[in-house]
């Protein structure tokens, strides 16, 4: 079992897309089989938004098995007996990268002092620690939601690095609604008591705005139809074992308000909310058609990669027209493209837990 | 990986003969590619650029399973969105009966494609004017096995139509081919011997 703590410092200060400079860069990251001498073999992951490198092996902090457990290991779908998997927590994350959390020269926390970082800072940053572990050019590189958007930043930007692009429920641009709840979170967050226009590392942190901010994101990650099988109006059982019953108040009377509780304050212990705001606006500047005047095609003119992009029926997050307009584009540009819209009841989840045809579209393609 | 393909000489007739037409390293767009057998043979012997569209997502899964690249889609609804030129074959194995408007589909495939290979039932085949004729129903044949309210063809057509659209949409017949028990037969009287035919058309 590799050390959790693996993280590498780049030796040059990192060039960010706002113009500010990056400096030191660290990269916490995991590996997971073993890597052949020129790095061949190399499979990226990029995390999604509340990810980070622990795909497949238990998160240091809550004990639970890796995000992408399923997907990810001896004999799976990406298969490390063959592969060598590397996941790497994104700059402007909370998982030992650098980012908001972390502590400038003098010592003193980032906090809103950090530089916005984009998609694109993130996935340069990667390929400088790339270069680090003397990896030229990978296999594939595979991402979900923004690890989607890394992806193909990744294949636009380093066109000559990645063999394979696999794209999972996401899309070339973040849209007017994915924005608009994503400030609903970073509302929730910079309306708590703790807030401290983001200095809040020394006392409380602005948990209770958080976790409002995890429970609307995760409702955008689910279906109705699955929230409906799911939960459906149940109401929650009482501590003593009774059935549950209306309090005729604002307790979490309904299994679902319970749910979204429990999710928003579980994920209020392993996350920074500072990076929730960095790593939100991060997605919600990219538009890779917009950085090529407007015609997404020609953000792919140089690739040499084969893509693969997967969208999910019940995903209204990133929905099948998203993935159809990038594979369009992708066809446009010549690029050999797959697309498949995969039945889930999972919504936006559906690329995280078992979707029929999944294993075999990322096995297949893989290899 | 190089996917998997039957063996040229192994493929159903109608194939073997589009496959006998394509030369080495063209780029192909198979429409209505379903699990991609005739995608998989051209990229492994002919090592062709071999793209795929399949509205049916599972065989859409089936073929980027065996290393193919099949876009899930409708010939119809995404063709459009394809360049011109794209392809020096497009090709459009028994679905033209199938589609609102084939005429449209024709064009779409010759601008995308510089020629295309068009294959389909033939509705003047003898069990069909039987059927109809004598039996005065709607036919069904070996070739034609779904009655009428079940089946996809909605636009059922022969070869002698064929011939006439094309001419009518300013392309040029290169070569046509007929099928009758699995077999190939002779252009001599096949609107009234082929069960199937296939066209290879250019601009």
């Amino acid at each position: 079992m590799q050390d959790p703590e693996t993280a590498l410092t780049l030796p040059d200060p990192l060039p960010l897309d706002s113009g500010a400079v990056l400096s030191p860069v660290t990269i916490a990251y995991q590996e997971y089989g073993k890597r052949a001498a020129d790095g061949s073999n190399v499979v990226v992951i990029f995390h999604a938004l509340t990810g980070d490198q622990f795909a497949a092996s238990p998160h240091p902090g809550t004990g639970r098995p890796g995000w992408w457990d399923r997907m990810v290991g001896p004999g799976k779908p990406i298969d490390t007996d063959r592969l060598c998997v590397i996941c790497a927590n994104v700059i402007g994350g909370c998982m030992g990268s650098t980012g908001p959390a972390s502590e400038q020269a003098d010592g003193a926390r980032y906090a809103q002092c950090f530089p916005v970082v984009t998609i694109h800072d993130m996935v340069r940053a990667f390929a400088r620690m790339l270069d680090e572990l003397g990896i030229d050019r990978v296999h594939a590189v595979v991402g979900g939601s923004m690890g989607g958007m890394q992806a193909l930043a990744f294949a636009s930007d380093f066109p000559d690095r990645a063999e394979r692009v696999l794209v999972l429920a996401s899309a070339a641009r973040q849209s007017a609604q994915n924005i608009a709840f994503h400030e609903v979170g970073r509302q929730a967050i910079m309306a708590d008591a703790n807030w401290n226009g983001g200095d809040y590392y020394g006392g409380a942190h602005p948990d209770a705005g958080l976790a409002v901010a995890r429970m609307a994101a995760h409702i955008t990650y689910l279906s109705e139809k699955g929230l409906t099988e799911k939960f459906g109006r149940r109401l929650q059982a009482k501590g003593d074992g009774k059935p549950g019953e209306k309090s005729f108040g604002f307790d979490a009377d309904f299994q679902v308000e319970s749910y979204l509780r429990y999710q928003g304050s579980g994920f209020t212990r392993r996350f920074d909310a500072n990076s929730y705001l960095y790593i939100t606006r991060a997605m919600d500047y990219f538009d890779l058609a917009e950085e090529h005047g407007g015609r997404l095609a020609d953000a792919f003119a140089g690739a040499s990669a084969r893509f693969c992009i997967v969208s999910f029926d019940t995903d209204w997050l990133y929905p099948t027209a998203e993935s159809q307009h990038l594979v369009r584009a992708l066809n446009a540009a010549g690029a050999p493209v797959s697309f498949v819209e995969l039945s889930s009841p999972f919504g936006h989840d559906g690329f995280l837990l078992e979707t029929p045809g999944l294993d075999e579209v990322v096995r297949g393609f893989l290899t | 990986m190089k996917p998997h393909g039957t063996a040229l000489a192994d493929l159903r007739p109608d194939l073997a003969a589009i496959a006998s037409v394509i030369p080495e390293g063209a780029r192909v767009l198979d429409i209505g590619c379903g699990e991609g057998t005739l995608l998989a043979a051209l990229a492994a012997h002919k090592q062709v650029d071999a793209r795929g569209l399949e509205i049916d997502p599972e065989r859409v899964a089936t073929c980027v399973a065996r290393g193919l690249s099949v876009v899930q889609g409708d010939a119809e609804r995404d063709l459009v969105h394809y360049p011109d030129d794209a392809f020096d074959y497009a090709i459009l194995g028994q679905t033209i009966q199938m589609v609102d408007r084939p005429a449209d589909i024709l064009d779409e495939l010759l601008r995308v494609g510089r020629s295309a290979f068009v294959s389909f039932p033939n509705f003047a085949h003898w069990r069909m004017r039987v059927a109809l004729g004598l039996g005065g129903r709607m036919p069904v044949t070996p070739a034609l096995p779904e009655t009428w309210h079940a089946t996809g063809n909605i636009r059922n057509l022969t070869v002698v139509d064929f011939r006439a659209l094309v001419a009518e949409r300013g392309a040029r017949i290169e070569r046509e081919w007929h099928f009758a028990k699995g077999h190939t037969i002779r252009k001599r009287g096949a609107n009234l011997r082929a069960e199937f035919a296939l066209f290879l058309v250019g601009r």
